[in-house]
């Protein structure tokens, strides 16, 4: 397979322009970290966003910071952290998951939308997505948004361009609101009986008003967690009246420093879910109340829940009969799913992601057609034909 | 008066018959044609502009709104989405042959569920209203529009509404979970839901903020949230704008993102005071009100840490509420400001750019430049922790010239926003009012990309097709 790695948007928009009229379709990627998520694209060359990388702006003192699309994120967190910042919505590293050690680009995080536990209190990353720059289908250069917190000023293109998975533009820069990273962190552990009451401890810590920052069960145990984050003082008196609202449940452990750290690191990448590489992995997103009975419909699977008991990650059999089961939980939970990794043919067989909604396929597809007229992104990354 | 699309005289010509035609769909007092009745609709919160519309529904029910969206789609009919009025960008301006749907009726609470945090209201629901109907469990909406008693939830999501506590808690898009629409063709589509981050194109993303180009909105879920222990505000007032904006910029550096951020210029100080006795201090050239949260403890702690930074910079005064009712007096007169400079002026055109707050000296010395140039006096209100500048600038609605130097004036300050890398709007939304300034900040090829979205889920240009998008372009 051809891959194109452009120097510069300029020479990016060319090489789309000249694709464009010859018809000629395009995978599009940064460095190619989560080529194993969705379904297999059919192009004959790869896009790549990988040279056009580095900061083009850091303003700490106005929460803002700009970066070409395929700057690692790893860059950017470095870059935030030395002024005392950080990525609010802490995107997960997937390479354990994907078996991969290319390092994820900033423009990759934004395209898929992925977001970690800290996602139930400072938002996705679609919410963190001030501005993009994106070479549209026919070849331009096309900005939305800008570098400002607060901006309403027409159509939300950011918004439609994240978690578009390169299928309506090739994101070419960035602008992201960064927030300060948190003096203090500390975890509250609970052992539950079963995921149901597991998810009854987070959302008692989630309706608290001690501003909770994590919410999540992991399989050991069951055992429910709860982060705080803040100023020192904060997190300390926070956790003494968290412990006392959450004793009636069990005795209540406190996490605290690189252990609290390691622990949601191990949330936010699905480390418990890692053991068997062959298996498949689901993200199913629903109501928080309806996840341990996601789970519990799904015997044979190994879960995590996060996201207050919302986000259901699942382990289990890379076979189609299994993800019709995935999705059959998803659906009466009337909830999401994503087949979040699966080998080739299974990806390439069933449907990763729901239909669009009912009355809105049509519009889909003028919507599609109206940023990609020559259907040349990443055609079969969504769903099979689109 | 701003230029609108002509009629279409085959929609005027057909008045009656598509009036009875509405009368079918929406019976009885919730279809509206007598003059006298539309007179009430003919405007919204930017009271300059004014336009009747052809007719008034005011639905009951998503089916009501998907079976009136049909009949307008098949009869080529345009349509004008309508909440409380409140827009100040001309958001809900009828046309002579629109039908204007408002949502008002549609007011109904459909579930509250405080496990799972969230609540399904109708598009008519108030602000205020969904906060009340969860505030009994400590749980309230966070974005909070100073329209928020009147303004409704489906105008909230349309325009992408903040408020003043938007800095810790995000504007309208990052509190929502699910929406259900009506489609330019009449489709009835719900997107989202009680959960978080459905995989595919960002559909409630989009919606959020479009300004009835794409859709009626008929339903809405939102993000409830518990709130915090207790809120407390201090006061800090500097020699100079310029000192004031590096005290905003050394307290977000430390690692504080306060719940509210509010700064004020001197003309801004003095009207504010002169109403509400607030106790300002006058002899300040900018004010800032910082408002933090959490339990006593929390917020004796966090305000030291504030006062010790702005002590740095060569205050005027300080002042930390040492109660709720203190807090209360010094927000007192921030919350009255547009009250206020009412009280000076016999109008005023509110201005909503946002500018990188580091531009915030070089920005007001230019108004005031422009200011003295156009004769006209300016009050400048400024979320400074995200850059929504506010500025007031205050004319005689009386005097025609007065009122063309007033919006001259006012695109000149939001030119000067996008110049210095700012935007046009920051939550007032588009509108009619600032729909011919796009051009400064999207090319023609940014803007026809934008256009192409809005065809594709109203190829016809029904929807609200005098808004957002310059005319001269706006068909096709």
């Amino acid at each position: 397979m051809k891959l194109i790695a452009p120097a510069s948007e300029a020479e990016l928009a060319a090489v789309v322009a000249a694709a464009a009229a010859a018809r000629e379709p395009l995978a599009i990627e940064g460095n190619g970290s989560k080529r194993g998520l969705l379904r297999p694209v059919q192009a004959a060359g790869t896009l790549s966003t990988r040279n056009l990388s580095g900061i083009t702006l850091y303003r700490p003192t106005e929460l803002v910071i700009a970066a070409w699309a395929g700057t690692p994120l790893a860059e950017i967190e470095a870059a935030v952290a030395e002024k005392g910042q950080m990525i609010a919505p802490e995107p997960p590293d997937t390479g354990a998951l994907f078996g991969t050690d290319a390092p994820s680009t900033i423009g990759g995080i934004v395209a898929a939308n992925l977001s970690g536990p800290r996602r139930i209190s400072a938002g996705a990353i679609r919410d963190h997505v001030l501005g993009i720059r994106f070479v549209n289908g026919a070849g331009e250069v096309v900005r939305s948004g800008g570098r400002v917190l607060k901006n309403v000023t027409g159509l939300d293109l950011c918004k439609l361009l994240t978690g578009s998975h390169g299928t309506l533009g090739i994101i070419t820069e960035v602008t992201l609101k960064v927030l300060p990273r948190p003096e203090t962190a500390a975890t509250l552990a609970v052992r539950v009986p079963d995921l149901t009451a597991g998810v009854r401890v987070l959302s008692a810590g989630l309706g608290s008003p001690f501003g909770v920052t994590g919410a999540a069960l992991l399989p050991e145990g069951p055992t429910a967690l709860l982060r705080l984050e803040d100023f020192a003082p904060s997190v300390s008196y926070r956790a003494d009246r968290l412990t006392g609202t959450l004793e009636a449940f069990g005795p209540v452990e406190l996490i605290q420093g690189e252990a609290s750290a390691d622990l949601w690191r191990r949330v936010r990448d699905a480390a418990p879910l890692h053991a068997a590489p062959e298996e498949a992995i689901w993200r199913v997103s629903v109501r928080p109340s309806a996840g341990p009975g996601v789970a519990a419909s799904l015997p044979e699977a190994r879960t995590l829940l996060d996201w207050g008991g919302g986000l259901v990650w699942v382990a289990g059999p890379a076979t189609q009969a299994m993800h019709e089961r995935v999705v059959a939980a998803a659906t009466a939970a009337r909830g999401t799913f994503l087949l979040f990794r699966a080998p080739e043919p299974l990806r390439a067989t069933v449907a990763v992601v729901p239909e669009e909604p009912p009355g809105l396929a049509a519009i889909a597809a003028r919507v599609k057609a109206a940023l990609d007229p020559a259907g040349i992104f990443n055609p079969g990354r969504l769903r099979a034909g689109a | 008066m701003i230029a609108l699309p002509p009629p279409k005289a085959e929609t005027l010509a057909h008045r009656d018959e598509i009036i009875a035609a509405l009368r079918a769909i929406v019976p009885g007092e919730g279809t509206i044609s007598e003059p006298i009745r539309l007179k009430p609709y003919e405007t919204d919160g930017l009271s300059a502009y004014r336009q009747p519309p052809l007719a008034v529904v005011l639905p009951t029910s998503t089916e009501q709104v998907a079976a009136v969206m049909r009949y307008c789609h098949a009869q080529g009919i345009r349509v004008v989405p309508r909440g409380a009025g409140t827009s100040l960008s001309g958001g809900a301006l009828p046309l002579a042959d629109a039908v204007v749907i408002g949502l008002m009726r549609m007011n109904r609470i459909l579930e509250v569920d405080f496990e799972d945090r969230l609540a399904v209201v109708e598009a008519g629901v108030t602000n205020l209203g969904i906060t009340r109907a969860v505030e009994h469990e400590g749980f309230f909406y966070a974005p909070d529009p100073s329209s928020q008693l009147a303004c409704m939830i489906g105008g909230n999501v349309n325009m992408n509404s903040g408020g003043a506590h938007c800095l810790k808690y995000g504007v309208t898009a990052n509190n929502l979970l699910g929406l259900k629409f009506v489609t330019p063709e009449g489709e009835v589509v719900e997107v989202g839901g009680g959960h978080l981050d459905a995989v595919g194109y960002d559909w409630l993303g989009l919606m959020t903020g479009s300004e009835g180009q794409l859709g009626i909105i008929t339903e809405v879920t939102v993000r409830i949230l518990r709130g915090p222990e207790g809120a407390r505000a201090m006061l800090a007032a500097f020699k100079g704008t310029e000192i004031a904006g590096q005290a905003v910029d050394a307290i977000i550096g430390s690692g504080i993102i306060p719940v509210a951020l509010e700064f004020m210029d001197r003309p801004c100080i003095h009207a504010c005071e002169a109403f509400a006795h607030a106790g300002y201090p006058l002899d300040a050239e900018a004010m800032l009100i910082i408002e933090v949260e959490g339990s006593l403890q929390e917020q004796d702690d966090l305000l030291a840490r504030i006062k010790e930074i702005c002590q740095r910079f060569d205050p005027i005064s300080l002042k930390v509420a040492t109660s709720t009712e203190e807090s209360v007096a010094i927000w007192k007169g921030r919350k009255g400001a547009f009250g206020a400079v009412g009280r000076i002026s016999p109008d005023y055109l509110c201005m909503d750019g946002t500018i990188p707050t580091g531009e915030l000296p070089h920005v007001l010395k230019r108004i005031g430049e422009m200011s003295e140039q156009y004769g006209l006096k300016v009050a400048n209100v400024f979320h400074a922790g995200d850059g929504n500048l506010h500025p007031l600038i205050m004319f005689d609605a009386n005097d025609p010239e007065s009122f063309r130097k007033a919006e001259t004036f006012g695109a000149d300050i939001l030119k000067l926003c996008v110049e210095v890398g700012g935007c046009l709007t920051g939550e007032h939304g588009v509108g009619v009012e600032k729909r011919d300034l796009m051009p400064v900040q999207f090319a023609p090829h940014e803007l026809a990309q934008q256009r192409k979205i809005k065809s594709a889920f109203d190829p016809g240009w029904l929807l609200n097709p005098h808004k957002v998008f310059p005319l001269e372009s706006a068909a096709r």
